[in-house]
């Protein structure tokens, strides 16, 4: 049977921009490792300044729901100190001054591969979503065990630019599968699902011949239309199931995890390396050289900015992720972590915000959700209507925003909004 | 280089809303041309008055500044189409002034009337000029009933219905060929400029109302003749649909057409005017918030029925 979810819209790509390169690496002379890089607490910190720490040793253990944080790079623990973080805030960071020896210790490989010691391993190698949401892994899965039927690794990457899943699908497929596979045999799924755009091109070239090998995964090609990848219409398209708001995932008996999220459980599992690196899309049309990079955890956007060439004179935002749903970073000393999939430089739009509604309904054909952005917009101020409208289905995926011809800044009020309900509810 | 902050989404569609009103101007044009060429170019300077005054109220009210968005244009063009060819310029000239000024402007500019503003205007011109706005009489003087006025006397129209169909008849400038009309309608649904719910439910409504209540002895032909005549479709596909007086939810879309369908046959079958199309939109109009606010889309996660 076919599903698909409601709405959406399809802006358009800017995925050319940085597809054709191949995946540079980045060595950055320093890198400040934040040691909050996931939903939950920040761990406590177990290095101190002037030790020498090699690619991989443990600096910060959770404390709480959370995920170990490992050195990526190897050298000298300079400063432990607070600074600006992707989030907006200031996180406690660890600065490693890069000796460039490459010093790496591994964990040992997996040889015994059941739920149990590969939940282990998960947590042990600090690995957490990778698309964006940066939940623990291993909690997830552990939620996850005997209660989803399906199991979904989400390879949409439905934002405008990203290509770092589309890199990864391409260069390494079966890394991508046998995490996939090991996710399958810790939680025991009916079915599991490789879900990808159909606008991959090449990486569902280079899949199709691997499937074979993984006979109980199967492979789910879906036309593109953004947000696709948001984890409750990829379920929805998917499975044709619908996870209410605040509902997760397996309340519906599904479980979604990103494909780089994959493939980090696969190198922790059969490599032992912990998650030290990503892969990260620098892309827009304000950067010198678009492409992807794998990344030390910890690197700062600016060195990171400076391995793509620098910015343009015309650059107007940076932003950590998509130009959808990223968040704009002013301050390029912020650095990459666990959940930064891309880098997005973007010059100068045409005047935004403006004008009026003028009732088109392209916003109620759009919102994913089944909502009415028109009329949370006229009543932002009034919370009864809010309510009656369920503006906390929100997900703040921007389509309503994207598609307005008048310009309304309807995504951003919604923001608001909801903040200020949350705070005369609490 | 200066960095700068801002709330996602980072990008915006280059469609705003003078793109949306490009594509309903191209639409028009057609049946526009067919009107032209069957009642004479009386037709064209009339539609030519209409529009311009409606453009020039536009930019007067504003202060100069604005009238490039094309709505006025839009709704100047949309109210020549439904005037008698024959009708006096300096008429069409302040009915399209009107209908930007009173339709539109006091009501506090684009997106905030409750009535469309073609229909308004065209419904006082109807109050105020009820001779003029009537009065079809063809450029050499001789007085024809259309196709509307005989149906009025329950009688089927001279014209068959290919004839009615391809707009071979007398009528308003616009209105006449249905075919161009529905051309230009399919053109707007495929470019998404119009959702086709509203003219289809209407136009069924219409359809079934007048195949079971008909009022000749060929049911058929009647409710064919109805469907081809006067300013339905005219009505249904692009007066209907506009924007800002019309339901924006799915249901609420479908409610509104099948209201205006009923009203459009119960005013024609009952008013004084052969014509119901302007009252029973206006009317519509009217209810276009509460029927939004009684049709909301089910909710994500909640099956049907189920409260919340």
């Amino acid at each position: 049977m076919k599903h698909t979810f409601f709405g959406g819209v399809h802006p358009s790509g800017g995925k050319e921009l940085s597809l054709a390169a191949d995946i540079r690496p980045v060595e950055p002379r320093r890198v400040a490792i934040p040691l909050l890089q996931h939903i939950g607490a920040a761990c406590r910190c177990v290095v101190s300044v002037g030790d020498s720490v090699s690619l991989g040793d443990v600096i910060g253990v959770p404390t709480g729901l959370g995920a170990a944080i490992h050195a990526s790079v190897s050298g000298t623990v300079r400063t432990i100190e607070e600074r600006p973080h992707v989030g907006g805030t200031l996180v406690e960071s660890v600065v490693i001054e890069n000796d460039f020896c490459g010093h790496t210790r591994l964990l040992p490989p997996l040889a015994d591969r059941s739920g149990e010691t590969v939940m282990q391993r998960i947590a042990e190698a600090g690995i957490v979503g990778m698309g964006g949401a940066a939940f623990p892994t291993a909690v997830k899965v552990q939620g996850a065990v005997g209660k989803a039927d399906t199991l979904i690794a989400n390879g949409c990457e439905c934002e405008p630019y990203l290509t770092a899943d589309d890199v990864l699908l391409t260069t390494a497929p079966r890394q991508v599968l046998r995490g996939l596979e090991l996710l399958r045999r810790a939680i025991g799924p009916k079915r599991a699902v490789l879900a990808v755009e159909d606008n991959k091109k090449t990486a569902i070239e280079g899949l199709r011949p691997c499937m074979a090998d993984f006979p109980d995964i199967e492979l789910c090609i879906l036309p593109t239309r953004y947000p696709q990848g948001s984890e409750k219409q990829l379920i929805r398209a998917v499975t044709g199931r619908e996870a209410a708001a605040g509902e997760l995932p397996v309340s519906v008996g599904c479980a979604v995890f990103n494909v780089s999220t994959c493939a980090a459980i696969c190198a922790a599992v059969e490599e032992g390396r912990p998650l030290t690196q990503r892969i990260v899309t620098v892309s827009g049309e304000a950067v010198a050289r678009p492409g992807n990079y794998r990344v030390p955890l910890g690197t700062s956007f600016r060195d990171l900015l400076e391995a793509a060439g620098g910015l343009q004179v015309t650059a107007h935002r940076v932003v950590s992720g998509g130009p959808m749903m990223g968040l704009s970073q002013t301050d390029l000393s912020v650095a990459v972590v666990k959940a930064t999939n891309a880098v997005t430089c973007l010059t100068q739009q045409q005047s935004g915000t403006g004008d009026r509604c003028i009732r088109c309904g392209r916003c109620v054909a759009a919102c994913p959700m089944y909502l009415q952005p028109l009329y949370l917009y006229r009543f932002d101020d009034r919370p009864r209507e809010l309510r009656r409208l369920h503006l906390t289905d929100c997900i703040e995926c921007g389509c309503c925003s994207y598609i307005c011809p008048a310009r309304l800044p309807l995504t951003e009020r919604f923001r608001a909004a909801k903040r200020r309900m949350k705070e005369a509810g609490a | 280089m200066k960095l700068t902050h801002g709330s996602s989404p980072h990008i915006r569609t280059t469609q705003t809303a003078a793109h949306l009103m490009g594509p309903v101007l191209l639409a028009l044009l057609p049946a526009l041309a067919v009107g032209v060429w069957q009642l004479g170019f009386t037709a064209l300077w009339v539609t030519l008055c209409c529009t311009a005054a409606a453009v020039a109220a536009q930019w007067l009210c504003s202060g100069g500044r604005s009238g490039a968005d094309g709505s006025a244009a839009v709704t100047g063009l949309l109210l020549a189409m439904t005037l008698p060819p024959t009708l006096p310029l300096w008429l069409a000239a302040a009915g399209g002034a009107f209908a930007v000024v009173a339709g539109k402007q006091l009501w506090g500019g684009l997106g905030r009337n409750v009535f469309n503003p073609a229909l308004t205007a065209r419904a006082a011109m109807l109050l105020c000029f009820p001779r003029a706005m009537t009065d079809y009489h063809t450029a050499d003087a001789v007085t024809s009933a259309t196709p509307l006025h005989q149906m009025a006397l329950h009688d089927l129209p001279h014209e068959g219905v290919l004839e009615l169909f391809l707009g071979l008849c007398h009528g308003s400038v616009g209105e006449i060929s249905t075919l161009a009309l529905l051309l230009g309608g399919v053109y707007l649904v495929w470019r998404r400029v119009i959702s086709w719910r509203i003219p289809v439910s209407y136009l069924a409504t219409v359809a079934v109302l007048t195949l079971v209540l008909f009022r000749s002895d060929d049911p058929l032909r009647w409710m064919l003749s109805q469907l081809c005549s006067g300013g339905l479709v005219l009505g249904a596909v692009y007066m209907a649909t506009d924007y800002t007086t019309s339901p924006v939810t799915p249901r609420g879309r479908l409610l509104y057409g099948v209201g205006c369908g009923a009203l459009t046959v119960l005013f024609r079958y009952t008013g004084i005017f052969p014509e119901g199309v302007t009252y029973a939109i206006l009317l519509m109009n009217g209810l276009t918030w509460a029927i939004d606010r009684a049709t909301p889309p089910r909710r994500f996660g909640v099956k049907k029925g189920a409260s919340g």
